[in-house]
């Protein structure tokens, strides 16, 4: 299958009062449509920047940025992005605010059938009944379903997650995890997602990333292939744990206190 | 007791109970109404010259609600140049402060020269003058502080600035731009107040109150203070209904 995602030889540097911050300098990442890439790395290593990046937010200095076979230039209506701040307008109510990229996207559901599909990706993520509530009254892990509901309205082709679960307590993140493999069995899409958690990146991804620290390069792609629809017992498998200790490994090469070619 | 009988017993009777306090200490003190006046001094005061009240405390209100509008369009542009421009808000807030620094009560007799005769177009300058502040900073922090998912949210669907700002930026800001309304409310009168006091053959309240000091009519100066009072907790009380209607959202709900 085609790749949905290419990321070519991308280098970017910002300019700082100290002079030029590289922060990217090599990324090379390919998604294929409907896969789902987990990218990892060190704090600081350019990952947001490649979420900004991918939808079109900023441009590299060098490199080039494929989606659906088109080289991005500027922003596209067609992806969604869901962040650690789940953002949502606390003068809407759920429903309301997971109507907005319709209200923008050109060609976009309007009226009724924009409220329908609202509130059957409400549903999908459980969040039946809240259609009135305003984000106040919700609490973190909920806010955070109605962000995702927000970012899948217009059913973009890419969905951008940028460490959306980061600030949650462990068993909502799990739990959201599950809702996220539940989501994309009956809305297929291509997801990038950023996040520091190693079981959350070979739970929910089938690529693994992992970036060099800054400036950032493709360090290291681990494929995940799975028998079966996935669960959270995946997780405590001898297979899961040596998956696991070869990322930690990665991550050490990354942050430079291990060698290459030297085992964990 | 209901929430809405609660909401209007309880302030009218912290008010009966002032008035009560008040005359009290005139009384206990011996106090002449020239030192200080009593309530039951006021009511005189205000059968004598209802008619006045009525009259300047509509001019009071029309040239402080005035000076209001003009303080709200000109401080949200304001805050709106400096909300988006870094380099603007650099450039600007030093002069801002530096004006608002300036005690209006010394810039009334320059004004008062500059456009003689002119009685309502002063009054009104003065009280734009001095409760823009607020509102030029209210906005411009409100929007320079706007995370920046948001801003990301939208741009990355292909929305323009505008669209950005109306959708977003504006509703967000809307709870600390009625925070300085409120405080710009109370600015307002004291500008317009200066004012009207010190020009000559002035109109409004304030005048009232200086022809009370002329004559030595000592009751007739705190009736118009209550009746400055009153007006105030008026117009602060019509912000309020605004700020429920407008961002009554960003009220959480106890408990």
């Amino acid at each position: 299958m085609e790749n949905l995602i290419d990321i070519k030889g991308v280098r970017h540097a910002y300019d700082t009062a100290a002079g030029k911050l590289p922060v990217l300098d090599g990324l090379e990442v390919s998604v294929k449509e409907g896969g789902f890439c987990a990218v990892v790395g060190p704090s600081g290593c350019g990952k947001s920047t490649l979420t900004r990046l991918i939808a079109g937010l900023m441009h590299p200095d060098e490199g080039e940025v494929w989606l659906h076979g088109e080289q991005v230039k500027g922003p596209r209506s067609t992806v969604g992005m869901a962040f650690q701040n789940p953002v949502l307008l606390e003068w809407r109510t759920i429903l309301q605010n997971v109507m907005l990229p319709l209200e923008i996207v050109p060609g976009g559901l309007k009226g009724k059938a924009a409220v329908e599909r609202a509130e059957s990706l409400l549903a999908l993520v459980g969040l039946e009944g809240f259609e009135d509530k305003r984000p106040s009254e919700l609490s973190g892990g909920m806010r955070q379903r109605a962000s995702l509901c927000r970012a899948l309205v217009h059913q973009p082709d890419v969905l951008i997650l940028d460490e959306p679960f980061g600030a949650l307590d462990a068993f909502t993140r799990e739990d959201l995890w599950q809702t996220m493999h539940e989501v994309k069995a009956k809305e297929p899409f291509t997801a990038v997602l950023i996040t520091h958690d190693l079981r959350e990146s070979i739970f929910l991804g089938d690529q693994v990333v992992v970036l060099s620290g800054r400036p950032a390069r493709t360090q290291y792609v681990m494929e995940i292939t799975r028998d079966g629809p996935p669960k959270l017992d995946d997780l405590y498998t001898p297979e899961a744990s040596e998956r696991l200790a070869t990322l930690r490994h990665q991550i050490e090469i990354a942050q430079g206190r291990a060698e290459e070619g030297v085992s964990a | 007791m209901t929430g809405t009988l609660r909401k209007i017993l309880v302030p009218t009777a912290a008010m009966i109970i002032f008035l009560i306090l008040w005359e009290a200490l005139v009384w206990v003190m011996g106090w002449p109404n020239y030192k200080m006046a009593s309530p039951s001094d006021l009511i005189p005061a205000y059968e004598r010259y209802w008619e006045l009240f009525l009259i300047m405390g509509w001019q009071t209100l029309w040239r402080t609600v005035l000076g209001l509008l003009l303080a709200i369009i000109v401080g949200t542009a304001i805050g709106m140049i400096m909300g988006f421009s870094r380099t603007m808000r650099d450039a600007l807030y030093p002069l801002l402060v530096g004006f608002n620094a300036i005690p209006k009560a010394t810039v009334v007799p320059i004004v008062a020269l500059m456009f003689v005769g002119a009685h309502d177009f002063n009054t009104v300058l003065i009280a734009f003058m001095i409760s823009f502040f607020p509102i030029a900073v209210s906005v411009s922090i409100g929007l320079s502080t706007l995370e920046p998912e948001y801003r990301d949210i939208l741009r990355s669907l292909g929305a323009s600035q505008t669209t950005i700002f109306w959708k977003i930026a504006l509703p967000k800001t809307l709870p600390e731009f009625f925070g300085a309304l409120k405080v710009s409310v109370t600015l307002a009168f004291i500008g317009t107040n200066l004012m009207e006091i010190v020009s000559p053959h002035g109109r409004g309240l304030g005048a009232l109150f200086d022809s009370g000091k002329t004559n030595s009519d000592y009751p007739l100066m705190f009736a118009v203070l209550i009746a400055l009072a009153l007006l105030g907790i008026v117009l602060y009380y019509v912000v309020v209904a605004l700020e429920k209607v407008f961002a009554g959202w960003a009220e959480r709900q106890p408990g």
